[in-house]
């Protein structure tokens, strides 16, 4: 179980293994919620490096097939940019 | 699925959850069914902001009750919904606005909300990235909030199904079932529940509900405004707590995320009636530039989101609240206006003891509030419209 401490699956907000699987475990099975309640695919990474692993442990652990899991809204932009990019003031380097 | 309850809500966002867990709390066997996953509508896309600073007594008096709910209402749900008072600072940038806050805050002051008029120097002092030579004066109070919407609904619910209410998502009504103009339940993609209460709390979608009770989608105006709102990378705790808004500048206001430190920025451009939800570049130019204004520094800091949600909008930027007197059991609390969530607590206890006890004791004034003004073509004075 301790292992499953050290396991962290969204690198952006720090969110392990365990986390999740505890909340699997209080009946909260879906992404959505699951999202929001741990901020998983909210970081700068949008959930490329998450969230197909989120997909994985909810499939397993609650017998459904990954392509049931839908996946939560992607937001832009695809990567962070600084605001004064976007105002036209800086240049991005 | 129950095919049977006392009360049946429509709609999982922070209003009809609230409901729910009130409703429930005084014994009432409550189903909540939402259409979508619950916060879905409107609550998750919200700016976390809390206030009491409104422009008149209705509003200024039922938050000034709500505040008071949010500070107990971690430790009544049990569960930490990271409610914090870093208040709300509001900026003037020219003396004509300056006077009208000073009255403003005679009006917060003789309701019991702390609000004060403070230097450019002590609004930076609040918020020292604060680009304060800009700036007259500030609108002060400590005690406006915020807190987490996803955690808020979350709590609420978790607590509505301990006291036994059934919450049921993804789960459409597709029709409400009116006999002799009572209510005798509603029929949804997932069967009928009976039931002589219904509870409307769709907000943006609740024009619609009104229509399958067979009432005009008119008589209650409410409109959805596609609003918008970008997020930066988290920032150093503590540089911009409260929620801070210059409203000469289009209403613009930024303010850090309670739970992880980035910074949310909203402005007014807004865009409908629609319900389409889809981001616009637009809106990114136009809040940044107002939001590096305020806070030159942002201009250093990634932007990770943009979203975007709606103002379920009355004429009048007032919800409405209370019982619809042509169907009997129909009950409607919808239109926030972008201030749903702040309300919810007060919202849901004040329409639980309505339903139950015919009255309540939550200083909420039924007849500002009342669904049958805009027929009357009585409107309120605007409700003071931002986060």
């Amino acid at each position: 179980m301790s292992e499953k401490k050290k396991i962290i699956i969204c690198r952006c907000n720090d969110v392990t293994l365990e986390e999740i699987e505890a909340l699997i475990d209080q009946g909260i099975t879906d992404i959505e919620m699951i999202k929001r309640l741990l901020r998983i695919g909210m970081g700068p990474c949008q959930g490329r490096t998450c969230l197909p692993m989120v997909i994985s442990i909810i499939a397993r652990k609650t017998g459904k097939s990954p392509d049931e899991i839908k996946l939560p809204a992607t937001r832009i932009p695809i990567r962070p940019v600084p605001a004064g990019v976007l105002v036209g003031e800086m240049n991005e380097e | 699925m129950k095919s049977k309850a006392d009360v049946v809500v429509i709609g999982g966002g922070s209003t009809g959850t609230s409901i729910a867990y009130h409703l429930a709390k005084l014994g009432v066997d409550t189903v909540l069914v939402e259409k979508d996953y619950l916060g879905s509508g409107s609550t998750f896309r919200c700016a976390t902001g809390i206030r009491q600073q409104f422009t008149d007594e209705a509003n200024i008096k039922f938050q000034r009750y709500n505040i008071e709910r949010w500070k107990k209402l971690s430790e009544e749900l049990e569960y930490d919904v990271n409610f914090k008072q870093t208040g709300y600072l509001f900026l003037a940038t020219t003396e004509e606005e300056v006077e009208t806050f000073k009255e403003n805050i005679k009006l917060h002051n003789k309701f019991g909300v702390p609000t004060r008029l403070i230097t450019p120097e002590e609004a930076k002092e609040i918020v020292p990235p604060l680009n304060a030579d800009e700036f007259l004066a500030g609108q002060w109070n400590p005690t406006d909030g915020k807190a987490n919407p996803f955690k808020t609904v979350f709590a609420f619910a978790r607590k509505a199904k301990e006291l036994g209410a059934e919450i049921y998502e993804y789960t459409e009504v597709t029709d409400i079932i009116v006999e002799n103009k009572e209510i005798k339940g509603v029929k949804t993609n997932r069967g009928t529940i009976k039931a002589d209460v219904v509870v409307n709390a769709a907000n943006a979608w609740a024009p619609i509900i009104n229509e399958m009770a067979g009432l005009d989608r008119e008589f209650i105006p409410i409109k959805p405004y596609k609003h918008q709102l970008v997020k930066t990378e988290p920032i150093k705790e503590g540089q911009i707590e409260p929620l801070v808004c210059p409203p000469a500048w289009n209403d613009s206001y930024v303010i850090q995320d309670g739970e992880d430190g980035g910074v949310i920025c909203g402005t007014g451009l807004e865009y409908g009636p629609t319900y389409d939800i889809i981001p616009t570049y637009d809106f990114l130019r136009e809040v940044l530039k107002w939001a590096t204004r305020i806070i030159p520094a942002l201009k250093y800091a990634h932007i990770v989101r943009q979203w975007a949600g709606f103002y379920a909008k009355t004429p009048d930027s007032n919800p409405a609240i209370g019982k619809i007197n042509y169907i009997e059991g129909f009950y409607i609390a919808a239109g926030f206006s972008g201030h749903g969530f702040m309300m919810a607590p007060g919202v849901g206890e004040a329409m639980a003891e309505l339903i139950v006890k015919g009255k309540s004791h939550v200083p909420l004034e039924w007849e500002w509030y009342d669904p049958h003004r805009f027929e009357r073509g009585e409107l309120r004075s605007t409700a003071f419209q931002i986060g």
